[in-house]
């Protein structure tokens, strides 16, 4: 997996490509929220447009680091599901527990609110 | 003379046995496999994960391959962890049978201690619903038509994964 992240409207951005998955995606996913923290970011948008593959630890992780920032008081959300990516959150009900966005204007829109 | 119904009677059993011989055949060229065995470390999924795709790359399509190499990755993930443990010295044997346009069969034996399938309990449970593990075996039943597990020769777990295949037209 490659990640970078993007500061914009005070929200930290992840865009995320290629395979979150065990032994290396997740630990580079954990990577980046964890520096988004330490940064002091109260925001956080995962952008999945580029991801090709999640697997069991993948969305793992994912759970992980939605539950960890929430504790904080802080906020995490997901953007841009590619259809198997979706589908893969959806089989396990976890589409449920995210706050998903069809585009990034409406998810750095929510934020504000 | 021959009574003409005898000699029909002939020439259908010889027939019905050309039949099954040419099915068996048929069965034999249609069927690939490949094998491979892996040490217990995850980048080496990847290597099982290209065999997989050589043999079937061209003869699956790819929505169902791409299921079925999530559901491969998954099984050994499970057999790298919760099988061998991560012990690098400890092995992964993966089997590919590949019958075209009829079903892909994968089998994953590790070399850990076995265990209980009945023991999973459901990932959506809302007790289970903000875990960060325990997803793995739900999504590989899901991913596949067939899912059973078995002891391995070693003792370990051996979990053999089905898929039924679309009739590929010619």
């Amino acid at each position: 997996m490659k990640g970078s992240f993007r500061d914009v409207q005070g929200v930290r951005v992840l865009d995320l490509s290629g395979k979150i998955t065990i032994g290396a995606g997740d630990v580079e996913l954990r990577r980046l929220v964890e520096e988004a923290l330490a940064a002091g970011k109260t925001n956080i948008l995962v952008n999945l447009k580029d991801v090709t593959h999640i697997d069991s630890s993948g969305i793992g992780e994912l759970v992980a680091c939605f539950t960890t920032v929430k504790r904080r008081g802080r906020s995490m959300k997901l953007v841009n599901l590619p259809p198997k990516i979706n589908d893969i959150l959806q089989v396990t009900q976890l589409i449920t527990v995210f706050d998903v966005f069809d585009n990034e204007a409406e998810a750095l829109q929510s934020f504000q609110a | 003379m021959r009574r003409a119904g005898g000699q029909g009677v002939a020439a259908q059993a010889l027939k019905a046995k050309k039949k099954v011989a040419a099915n068996v055949v048929n069965f034999l060229r249609m069927t690939v496999e490949a094998k491979i065995s892996i040490f217990s470390a995850y980048e080496n999924i990847e290597l099982a994960e290209k065999m997989l795709f050589e043999v079937a790359r061209a003869k699956v399509n790819e929505e169902d391959l791409y299921w079925a190499a999530m559901a491969l990755r998954e099984a050994l993930a499970n057999a790298i962890k919760h099988g061998n443990k991560l012990n690098p010295e400890k092995r992964v044997f993966v089997t590919i049978q590949l019958e075209e346009g009829q079903e892909l069969r994968m089998i994953v034996e590790d070399e850990g201690e076995g265990f209980d399938p009945g023991r999973l309990s459901d990932p959506r449970s809302p007790e289970n619903l903000l875990k960060d593990s325990g997803r793995g075996v739900f999504y590989i039943r899901h991913f596949m038509d067939e899912v059973s597990f078995d002891r391995s020769a070693s003792g370990g777990t051996k979990v053999e994964l089905r898929k039924k295949l679309a009739r590929r037209s010619a």
